[in-house]
């Protein structure tokens, strides 16, 4: 019998490489108690947390909490179906209102995470003769939903204007062409040039998706996110979003002002085809979205930390994903995965917890320290974060 | 067969700069065994035949081509169609 594990000794080689070296297990951690936003209990030990994307801090907003909890005694723990059969109830259509009103949009479709958002609307929307376009350094939920989907797949150097345009020239004119891009891109926290590749490719009669996973709450005046803060959000023909990040609990949804939008309800398989979210789910999604549109002063203060942290580390040495701060990810790359990980844990030892990254989900092999910033990160915490890097650096060996 | 011998060339001519242990080339060649080559440099190779032929090779197409000379008749493919 062939063992169908054995592509996996690979991985499972370097791992016990890595922890033979007396290394603690950096996708292993478990937090004993949640404390704030920014504050946990980890292996005992009150840790800042820096690595949730819980850009917003809305995970203990207590009208959230308690619009979550009323939801739970009049709606029950689960709705036990689809959302097309016995899974819609009420606190689910006021999400989607919550959703209309918060990017003033004319639909909206909640899934139950931002990962099936894209399996679902990406897969169902192109078919075998239409074209996706899509930046190389897409999110694995949207290549996964390309792979789900049969459409031609033409990917792009990341962020390369040039290279959109190379490719939608050399397209069918008549062909149906689906341009897929990201606001944010999570890895290394930098932007996309939306405005000009958006204008590109409406030019060349491409539909416009954009995910806005990492900018909803924070980038933008109203918080919308990139399109908007680069006044291109009436051109995006869909924008996917994720309530796991800002909005500081579980699930996604697609966006539109698409006049069909609606026939998706019924022919997209990752939304019909698995189980709502829990009312209690989409009741604390609903008031935190509607907290989040007049969160002006978070945001300020959220840009405040970002650039600070940026500023603190890049003095101290550190290599950086952007040269400047462009978003509530700051990316710190490391020199190799062993240096990476003793980091991490010295990082953990001084009580910051951040993101280990490492290929394939990073660009071109690099480890990465994740960090990413909540609103309710105080100052203060901020220094701490960088004082204690400049430890841990010196004691990973990763700071000359 | 000319168009065929000019496109293997043309193509031959692109792989030299990635072609870091100087393997010598033929049809039977392969990127991932023979060449060695990591997804970010198979990228940078396919984003280059695709500027030399003003073409677009699919990630579809991409993942049927294993040899040197697959990616030729994809290539002579493409521009025929
Ligand atoms: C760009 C992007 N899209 C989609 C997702 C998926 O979101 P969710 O956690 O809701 O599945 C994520 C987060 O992991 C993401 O970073």
């Amino acid at each position: 019998m062939t063992d169908l594990f054995s592509k996996f000794d690979p991985l499972i080689q370097q791992r016990e490489d890595l922890l033979s070296t007396g290394i603690k297990d950096p996708f292993s951690l478990v937090m004993e108690k949640v404390i704030s936003p920014t504050v946990a209990l980890c292996n005992g030990k009150e840790t800042i947390l820096l690595g949730t994307y819980n850009y917003m801090g809305m995970t203990f907003d207590p009208d959230v909490l308690a619009a979550g909890k009323k939801a739970l005694d009049e709606f029950g723990a689960g709705t036990t179906g689809s959302r097309v059969l016995n899974g819609t109830y009420s606190p689910h259509r006021d999400c989607e209102e919550a959703l209309k009103e918060f990017y003033g949009m004319d639909h909206a479709m909640v899934f139950s995470t931002g990962y099936q958002a894209n399996l679902g609307i990406i897969s169902t929307m192109a078919s075998k003769e239409d074209y996706i376009i899509l930046d190389i350094d897409s999110h694995a939920s949207i290549y996964d939903g390309c792979a789900l989907g049969n459409a031609q797949i033409v990917p792009f150097r990341h962020n390369d204007i040039d290279a959109l345009e190379k490719r939608l020239k050399r397209l069918p004119p008549e062909a149906g062409k689906l341009v897929v891009l990201e606001g944010v891109y999570s890895m290394l926290g930098d932007i996309a040039p939306l405005k000009e590749m958006i204008t590109i490719a409406k030019a060349h009669g491409a539909m416009v998706l954009v995910d806005e996973a990492h900018s909803m709450g924070f980038i933008g005046p109203k918080g919308r996110g990139v399109a908007e803060d680069q006044g291109v959000l009436d051109q995006v023909d869909f924008v996917i979003g994720t309530f796991s990040k800002s909005v500081g609990t579980v699930g996604g949804f697609c966006v539109s002002n698409h006049p069909k939008f609606e026939v998706l309800r019924l022919v997209c398989r990752p939304y019909v085809f698995t189980a709502s979210l829990p009312p209690s789910v989409v009741a604390t999604a609903a008031t935190s979205i509607r907290k989040l549109m007049h969160a002006g002063d978070k945001r300020a203060h959220l840009w405040e930390n970002s650039r600070k942290l940026h500023k603190g580390l890049k003095d101290l040495g550190f290599q950086l994903g952007t040269e400047t701060p462009q978003s509530a990810i700051i990316s710190v790359i490391m020199p190799d995965l062993e240096r990476g990980a003793a980091m991490w844990e010295a990082l953990l030892d001084r009580g910051v917890y951040v993101n280990l990254a490492r290929p394939p989900a990073t660009p071109a092999g690099m480890t990465l320290l994740r960090c990413s910033l909540c609103a309710e990160h105080s100052s203060e915490q901020v220094d701490d974060i960088i004082g204690r890097f400049k430890a841990a650096g010196a004691a990973a060996g990763v700071l000359g | 067969m000319e168009k065929r011998a000019d496109t293997f060339n043309r193509v031959a001519e692109l792989i030299e700069p990635f072609n870091k242990k100087g393997v010598s080339l033929s049809d039977a060649t392969t990127f991932a065994t023979d060449l060695e080559w990591d997804s970010l440099t198979v990228m940078d190779f396919v984003a280059s035949i695709e500027d030399e032929f003003d073409i677009i090779i699919t990630m579809n197409m991409q993942a049927e081509i294993e040899n040197v000379g697959q990616l030729v008749d994809t290539v002579i493919s493409v521009q025929d169609n």
